[in-house]
């Protein structure tokens, strides 16, 4: 038998045996994904749950929260160049408010995805951040979890601010004349925050009635809301 | 099966003489990236113990039937399956830790010390020999991985467990030098890593090279080996 036929053999043989391993450990994951996929999107639902109570006060709202969603094309005044998601909580059957997902770009270290409610009155019920990779000790204050003051952390100024009594130019750090404090050394990141919560407030007002008509679970392009 | 003193052998090397943080300087960067604070380094550390002393587990099962020219894809292939069904396994019934630990796990891929060890030990010898190897490779990264994210969390933020609350409810972080303790950035940010672990490193050299030397001033028994227990005490 010539070297070149066993040669060809050889490569036949570890190439056989590359594919039953693939086959093998591919079947592997492919068989606990599925068995592991009810529990993660249980999971999954039970953390925006609890992100939303976080923001909404207990009571405000009784109607399946997390099915009354419309989703929203990419829309640049949010900071959302994918798109995103709106829930709508009622009371009673009426509007009682908006909980919009949106994201700044100008963090001090890339984007900052926040949600922000809304009641249907205007006034900020709770904000918090979802993601951020400002400076571990300095701006990642932002996020209540990460603040050191638990008593009044700095993201809770914004509960209970009424879109009516602030004017739009005004949401944004005091440094910048706005209306809401900032902590010394890290203002770029509080200011992120202020100016993104004071856009997604002026779009639920703006775009109330659309949002709140809207069948659930249908997708809104920007410009079928204006 | 092994014999005691081949554990005690495998302990060493994994916990001591051949630390993959100090003595190896293998995975410097989840060592670097994730040691802002001790609950995050420590969880990575266990997390990391996990998927070594599992694919060392399989592919010490599986070394007989793989060719050696295709070992290393074999190996990647084998190290990836594990740490995603680890992944997936955490994520559907550990998902508190996971939220915690989920952005760390899939960096495990990534971290040579794993491919370094299925290669350097477990491609050689038996299943339990390299179970028991990858775990004490992880548990020599866990120690150094705790000590650097303390020491860089007690000068940088002035505490210590915090994001406990996180892995076990009810507990709380310490505040080692009071609420008033005004931090110090550097430590926290990248470079302080570095400094870190450059102390850590030169304390594990001078260290090592104490009991080296004196080993070899009274050799009672002649055997290198005598020299062990006393450096094993010094790495717990």
């Amino acid at each position: 038998m010539s070297a070149r036929y066993s040669a060809a053999r050889t490569s036949l043989r570890t190439a056989a045996i590359m594919l039953g391993f693939t086959v093998a450990f591919t079947a592997m994951m492919a068989s606990s994904y599925e068995a592991t996929r009810p529990a993660i999107e249980a999971s999954l639902q039970e953390a925006q749950m609890r992100l939303i109570d976080e923001v909404l006060p207990p009571g405000s709202y009784d109607n399946a929260l997390l099915e009354d969603v419309i989703h929203l094309g990419p829309t640049p005044e949010l900071g959302l160049d994918e798109g995103g998601r709106v829930w709508r909580a009622r009371k009673a059957g009426a509007p009682s408010a908006l909980v919009v997902e949106a994201a700044a770009g100008d963090g001090y270290a890339g984007r900052i995805a926040v949600v922000v409610a809304v009641g249907a009155d205007g006034v900020v019920s709770g904000v918090r951040v979802t993601s951020h990779r400002e400076t571990p000790g300095l701006g990642d204050y932002i996020d209540p979890k990460k603040d050191r003051n638990k008593t009044a952390p700095w993201i809770a100024q914004f509960s209970g601010v009424s879109w009516d009594k602030v004017e739009a130019a005004r949401w944004t750090v005091k440094k910048d004349g706005g209306a809401f404090d900032y902590r010394t050394g890290a203002t770029i990141s509080a200011r992120a925050v202020s100016r993104v919560v004071g856009r997604s407030v002026a779009f639920a007002m703006q775009h109330r009635d659309t949002l709140f008509s809207a069948s659930a679970g249908s997708t809104l392009a920007q410009g079928a809301s204006r | 099966m092994i014999t005691a003193q081949q554990f005690r052998e495998i302990a060493h090397n994994g916990l001591w003489k051949q630390n993959t943080g100090l003595g190896q300087l293998l995975g410097l960067c989840p060592i670097l990236a994730v040691s802002t604070s001790m609950v995050n380094a420590t969880s990575l550390g266990l997390a990391t113990v996990l998927a070594m002393a599992l694919s060392n587990l399989v592919v010490a099962s599986l070394r007989n039937f793989i060719p050696y020219e295709i070992r290393i894809p074999v190996f990647i292939l084998i190290i990836a399956a594990l740490v995603t069904v680890i992944d997936l396994l955490f994520n559907a019934y550990l998902h508190s830790l996971y939220l915690v630990l989920g952005i760390f796990i899939p960096l495990i891929v990534t971290n040579c010390i794993v491919l370094a060890r299925v290669e350097a030990y477990a491609a050689k010898n038996g299943a339990i020999a390299s179970t028991v190897d990858g775990v004490m490779m992880g548990l020599g990264l866990v120690w150094v991985l705790a000590l650097l994210g303390g020491l860089r969390e007690l000068v940088g933020s002035g505490t210590l467990f915090s994001g406990i609350e996180m892995i076990i409810p009810g507990t709380s972080p310490l505040q080692v030098f009071g609420d008033d303790y005004p931090g110090f950035l550097i430590a926290i940010l990248p470079p302080g890593a570095f400094f870190a672990l450059g102390c850590l490193i030169a304390a594990y050299n001078s260290i090592k090279a104490r009991l080296e030397a004196r080993a070899r001033r009274n050799p009672s028994g002649g055997a290198p080996t005598e020299a062990e227990p006393a450096a094993e005490g010094a790495a717990g």
